[in-house]
């Protein structure tokens, strides 16, 4: 006789009309396939945990994305945040897909050129660009944005140096009526320091103002800043062309845009309280229709959209290691993950599921990782069913940020998988070992020998 | 393993809904925590619980004995044991 399949047990006491403090108290259904490829065989191949990316919803959200701008403004470009998620794999789709390069770094700047995107194609942004960073972006035609008055004055001299021009947009900061104010970056609209470096290069004939930039923040919860934002950069753009008669490439709208992730204060889910992409998208355009130059002379607008676009793209798939049980009576349920790879569990509430089809009973837990550390904490409430050792536990909404910022501690950075559109999953990072952490390590001859007692 | 005792005017339903009309607290219990509580206030012996639960689902003898400690343990959080 077969027997029945097994599941914990479980007592749950009923709370009769109180709204528990667990929030919404549905759970997420398993998840145990993604673009129909079983986490069970990725697991078994990869090993666990692993992070696993679809193709096919990365391609999904870009296009759907272009869709919602260019139905709304004629001319749009996207250029892919690398530091969002900057997988060589990851880029490439996003660079198949049409989107040119947006980096802030020396290393971000070469690992697009060793993709294969030109110059003209790579936005320069930041604020630590060196001499020789700023070098090459001139030599190779990258579009170079500029962020202070000091990184201004070292292009003039380069330029000079080089006897070269430069492709230069200036970044823009200003009041959009949100906190924190982003006001570290760029040059600030409302002290009138824009117009004054604008002037400045405005004045330079080996500096080519082709653009305005700004880049308000991240995870913007309403729409309403990007109108302010768009509208200031308009307002830019028309006295450029008035008094200078300058005709600009582009304007660029910057990132930003939330992706489905709930914030850790957030008691609602995010797609309860956030403006659709479209709603974004037509508060970015529709101060656009102010220009005053003729309609052919409209410029380009750029989008720099990281989150939104892979955040739902990214699981993470652990395993239970343990479950153990609180002082105070709560679940623990402890995985083979860890907050060092999912840095952005500090702010948001990363949906969890589970990897096998689970029964109806849930409890409240609390989700721990295996670091020996009590910040090592995924989730401190949330709705689980039973799950035994060894089960898989799905972690989503993990594409962005996430392989940029995971921390090399205690345990190794796992496999990256990409489940490809033909349902496949094939490796795009390999799991780190001790010779590749100690390759970079140095021991002094003194100390490379020890006795112990 | 210390002797359990379940407080005897406990009745669990055939859906696994428990009601104490002491305190006015319902529960409800998963089938595995039906099986084990209607074990225990006959009187059972854990060690026989266990034989019970392995006999009649798939599960080996250590975790079943790990998850009714545990189990045990949420029965003592809701004061729903009387230790001996
Ligand atoms: C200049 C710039 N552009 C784009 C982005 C992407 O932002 P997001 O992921 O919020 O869309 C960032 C991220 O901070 C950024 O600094």
């Amino acid at each position: 006789m077969d027997k029945k399949i097994y599941e914990r047990p479980l007592i749950i006491k009923q709370q009769s009309g109180l709204m528990n403090k667990f929030g919404s108290s549905t759970i997420n259904a398993p998840v145990t396939e993604i673009d129909r490829v079983p986490v069970k065989d990725i697991v078994e191949k990869f090993g666990s945990p692993v992070f696993a990316f679809s193709e096919r919803k990365i391609r999904n959200n870009q296009r759907e994305m272009f869709r919602i701008f260019k139905t709304r403004y004629p001319k749009v470009q996207f250029a892919w945040s690398y530091k969002t998620n900057y997988m060589n794999a990851i880029c490439s789709i996003f660079h198949q897909e049409g989107s040119w390069a947006e980096v802030v770094s020396e290393f971000e700047y070469e690992k697009a050129r060793q993709l294969g995107v030109e110059g003209e194609h790579i936005i320069f942004n930041g604020p630590a660009k060196t001499a020789a960073g700023l070098e090459r972006a001139i030599k190779e035609r990258a579009k170079i944005h500029i962020d202070h008055f000091d990184e201004l004055y070292l292009l003039i001299e380069l330029t000079e140096k080089l006897n070269l021009t430069a492709d230069v947009a200036i970044r823009v900061n200003m009041d959009v009526g949100i906190y924190p104010k982003w006001d570290r970056f760029g040059f600030n609209y409302e002290n009138g320091e824009a117009d004054q470096a604008l002037k400045r290069i405005v004045l330079n004939d080996k500096l080519n103002l082709i653009g305005l930039h700004t880049h308000i923040g991240t995870y913007i919860m309403s729409t309403e800043p990007y109108k302010i934002a768009a509208t200031k950069l308009v307002v830019l753009a028309n006295k450029l062309k008035e008094n200078h008669n300058i005709t600009l490439d582009y304007i660029d709208m910057g990132g930003g845009l939330p992706s489905k992730n709930t914030l850790k204060g957030q008691y609602l889910e995010a797609e309860q309280i956030l403006p659709s992409y479209e709603q974004y998208a037509e508060a970015i355009t529709s101060p656009f229709f102010n220009l005053t130059m003729p309609p052919n002379e409209f410029p380009t607008l750029i989008i720099e959209s990281g989150r939104a676009l892979i955040d739902d793209a990214g699981f993470l798939i652990s395993s239970v290691i343990a479950n153990k049980r609180l002082s105070d009576g709560r679940r623990a349920v402890i995985i083979d993950a860890g907050v060092n790879l999912m840095f952005t569990s500090f702010w948001f509430k990363h949906r969890v599921a589970p990897g096998q089809n689970a029964g109806s009973f849930t409890e409240n837990s609390s989700l721990y990782g295996p670091l020996c550390m009590n910040i090592d904490c995924i989730r401190e409430e949330i709705v689980l069913p039973a799950l035994k050792k060894g089960e898989l536990v799905v972690i989503m909404n993990v594409g962005s940020y996430s392989v940029t910022q995971w921390m090399q501690f205690i345990s190794m950075r796992p496999n990256i998988v990409l489940v490809t559109e033909e349902e496949e999953a094939v490796l795009i990072r390999a799991n780190e070992n001790l010779e590749y952490l100690t390759s970079l390590e140095v021991v002094p001859e003194k100390l490379k020998t020890f006795t112990l007692h | 393993m210390s002797k359990i005792t379940i407080s005897s005017n406990l009745a669990v339903s055939d859906n696994g809904f428990l009601f104490l009309p002491s305190t006015g607290e319902s529960f409800t219990l998963n089938p595995i925590g039906k099986l084990i509580l209607t074990a225990l206030k006959e009187g059972k012996e854990q060690k026989q619980v266990i034989d019970l639960i392995t006999k009649e689902y798939d599960i080996d003898k250590s975790s079943a004995e790990k998850d009714l400690e545990d189990f045990i343990s949420q029965l003592k959080n809701h004061k729903l044991i009387i230790e001996q």
